[in-house]
C-alpha cells in the first residue's frame, strides 16, 4: 500500500501544467481528485515518476452557463455537480447521476474530468455524458479540440486522450421544452460502482418522442450510446406500446463484461431491464402518463 | 525527495517534512501524533481514516499529505473543547453508538459533517451520510440512534 517514490509538482496555471506534461511524457501522470489514481499507485499498478497536481489551477473548476450550453470545469467535483442549482434546473441528469457515485467522501474529492479520463467501465458519469451528447474540451501544448463523448471512449480504461492532453471542460446542453431525464443503476454493494447503469434524456412534443439519448455504463468494456434503442424510439408516439420490446435491443453488438459481481448473461438482462425502467421513468418525469406493461 | 508540508490541524499551524508518497492518514498519526485518525483498509472503503479537509469530509488514506499543504484539517481530536466532549461525542457515548471504537472517529466526523448542514436529518439521510463508513461491531442501529440524539442536542444548544 506504499507507492513507489515519485516527484510531485503543483502548477498554478494551465499553461504550466501542459508544459510539465509535454516535458515529462509517459513518466508523468495528472492528479485530480486522486480517487482512481491513488488506489492504482498504492498497488503499484501505475508507477509514475512525476505527479502533476491540477488542484491549485484556478479556472479549471466551476459550472457556468453560456447561451444554451453549460460549461463544467474538469476539476469540478461530484459534490459540486450534485449540489449545483444551475444544473438541477437546466440539466438535472448530471446532479442525479453524481449523487449516486460512491459515498460522501468520494463525491467530495472525485472530479468529472478524472472520472472521464480514467474511463472505468463501471463509472457513472459517462452514462449521463453520452445520453446528453456532451462534448469534452481537450487541451494540448499546441492544439485544442472538442470531442463528442461517444467518440472519446475507445475501450476498457482507454480513451482518445493523448499523453500530452488535459481535459479542461465538459459542455452539456441546457435542456428545454418538455423533457424528462433519469439515471438508474444496480450498484455493486461494496464500492457503489455500477454493475449496470442507464441514463436517459427524452424530449416530448404532442405526446411523441422528438429526441432521446440513452447512455449505458457497466455492461461492456466501455460506456456507449444505445443507438439502436434511440433510433427505434425517435419520433414514436408515446402510448402504452411506446417502449414495447425496444429496450431489449440495448445489448446488441455488445460483448458484456463477466466477473464475480455479475455474469455476462445476467449483465445483459440487467441492461435490458434498467433501460426499460429508465426510459419509463424519464417519460413519467416529462409529465406523460404511460401505463406500464 | 522530502518536502516541507505546512498545514493547519485543528486550528493550529503544523509543519513537517515528508516524502510526497506519504498518505495524509500516516502523516496525521506519525508526524502529528494524532492517532485518533484510524487506519483500516487503506483502500478507501471503510472510512476509519475520515477527516475534514477545508470543511469537507474526506478519507485521509486517499490523499497524499502534500495535497493538504496549505489547507485546513479537522481530526477527531479537534472536536472536544477544553476537555468537554462535543455533543455528538456525548450522544455516541449515551446511545451506545460504539463497541470497539475503531470506526468511531470516522462515524463521529461524518455525523459532524451531516449535522453542520442539516440539523434535522431523516433516518434515510443519516444512513446516506454515513454510507462511506463501515462498522464491524454495532450493526449501525445504535449509531443511527446516536446521530438522532446528537441532532436533538444540537437543536437545543
Ligand atoms: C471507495 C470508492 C468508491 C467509488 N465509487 C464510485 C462509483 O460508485 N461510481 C463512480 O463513477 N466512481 C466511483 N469511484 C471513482 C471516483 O468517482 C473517482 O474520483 C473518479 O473516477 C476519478 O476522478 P478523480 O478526480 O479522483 O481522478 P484521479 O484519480 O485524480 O485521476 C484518474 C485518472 O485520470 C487522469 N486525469 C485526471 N484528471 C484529468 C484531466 N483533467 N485531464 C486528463 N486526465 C486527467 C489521471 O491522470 C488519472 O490517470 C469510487 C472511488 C472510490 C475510491
Ligand atoms: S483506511 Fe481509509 S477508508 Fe479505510
Ligand atoms: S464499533 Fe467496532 S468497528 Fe464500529
Amino acid at each position: 500500500m506504499i507507492p513507489a517514490p515519485f516527484d510531485y509538482v503543483r502548477p498554478t496555471t494551465l499553461d504550466e501544467a501542459i508544459r510539465l506534461l509535454a516535458a515529462n511524457g509517459d513518466e508523468a501522470k495528472l492528479l485530480a481528485g486522486g480517487h482512481s489514481l491513488l488506489p492504482l499507485v498504492k498497488l503499484r499498478l501505475a508507477n509514475p515518476k512525476i505527479l502533476i497536481d491540477l488542484s491549485r489551477i484556478s479556472g479549471l473548476s466551476g459550472i457556468r452557463q453560456e447561451g444554451d450550453q453549460i460549461i463544467i470545469g474538469a476539476l469540478t467535483t461530484h459534490y459540486e455537480i450534485e449540489s449545483s442549482e444551475l444544473l438541477k434546473q437546466a440539466c438535472p441528469l448530471l446532479p442525479e447521476t453524481a449523487r449516486m457515485i460512491g459515498d460522501v467522501q468520494v463525491r467530495n474529492r472525485g472530479t468529472i474530468g478524472g472520472s472521464l479520463a480514467h474511463a472505468d467501465p463501471a463509472a457513472d458519469l459517462p452514462a449521463a455524458i453520452l445520453a446528453l451528447g456532451a462534448e469534452l474540451r481537450l487541451t494540448g501544448s499546441d492544439d485544442e479540440r472538442w470531442i463528442k463523448g461517444e467518440d472519446f471512449f475507445l475501450d476498457l480504461m482507454t480513451t482518445v486522450l493523448k499523453p500530452t492532453e488535459i481535459i479542461t471542460e465538459i459542455r452539456v446542453p441546457v435542456l428545454s421544452g418538455r423533457f424528462g431525464t433519469a439515471y438508474l443503476k444496480m450498484p455493486q454493494k461494496a464500492s457503489g460502482f455500477a454493475i449496470v447503469g442507464v441514463a436517459v434524456w427524452i424530449k416530448v412534443e404532442d405526446k411523441a418522442c422528438t429526441a432521446i439519448g440513452v447512455g449505458v455504463t457497466g455492461l461492456g468494456a466501455k460506456p456507449f450510446r444505445a443507438k439502436e434503442v434511440e433510433k427505434k424510439l425517435w419520433g414514436k408516439r408515446i402510448d402504452h406500446t411506446f417502449i414495447d420490446a425496444d429496450a431489449s435491443h440495448v445489448d446488441h453488438g455488445i460483448d458484456p463484461l463477466d466477473d464475480i459481481h455479475a455474469s455476462a448473461p445476467f449483465r445483459a438482462h440487467l441492461a435490458r431491464v434498467y433501460t426499460h425502467r429508465a426510459i419509463q421513468e424519464a417519460v413519467k418525469r416529462a409529465g406523460v402518463s404511460m401505463p406500464s406493461r | 525527495m522530502k518536502r516541507t508540508i505546512n498545514l493547519t490541524i485543528n486550528e493550529e499551524a503544523f509543519e513537517a517534512e515528508a516524502e510526497p508518497r506519504l498518505l495524509l492518514s500516516y502523516f496525521l498519526r506519525e508526524r502529528a501524533g494524532l492517532t485518533g485518525t484510524h487506519i483500516g483498509c487503506v483502500i478507501g472503503e471503510c472510512g476509519a481514516c475520515t477527516v475534514l479537509l477545508d470543511g469537507r469530509l474526506v478519507k485521509s488514506c486517499l490523499l497524499f499529505a502534500v495535497q493538504a499543504d496549505g489547507r485546513k484539517v479537522l481530526t477527531i481530536e479537534g472536536l472536544a473543547k477544553n476537555g468537554a466532549l462535543h455533543p455528538i461525542q456525548e450522544a455516541f457515548v449515551q446511545q451506545y453508538g460504539l463497541q470497539c471504537g475503531y470506526c468511531t472517529p470516522g462515524m463521529v466526523l461524518a455525523s459532524y459533517s451531516l449535522l453542520r448542514d442539516n440539523l434535522n436529518p431523516t433516518e434515510e439521510e443519516i444512513r446516506k451520510a454515513l454510507g462511506g463508513n463501515l462498522c464491524m461491531c454495532t450493526g449501525y442501529v445504535q449509531i443511527v440512534e446516536s446521530v438522532k440524539a446528537a441532532a436533538k442536542k444540537l437543536q437545543q444548544s
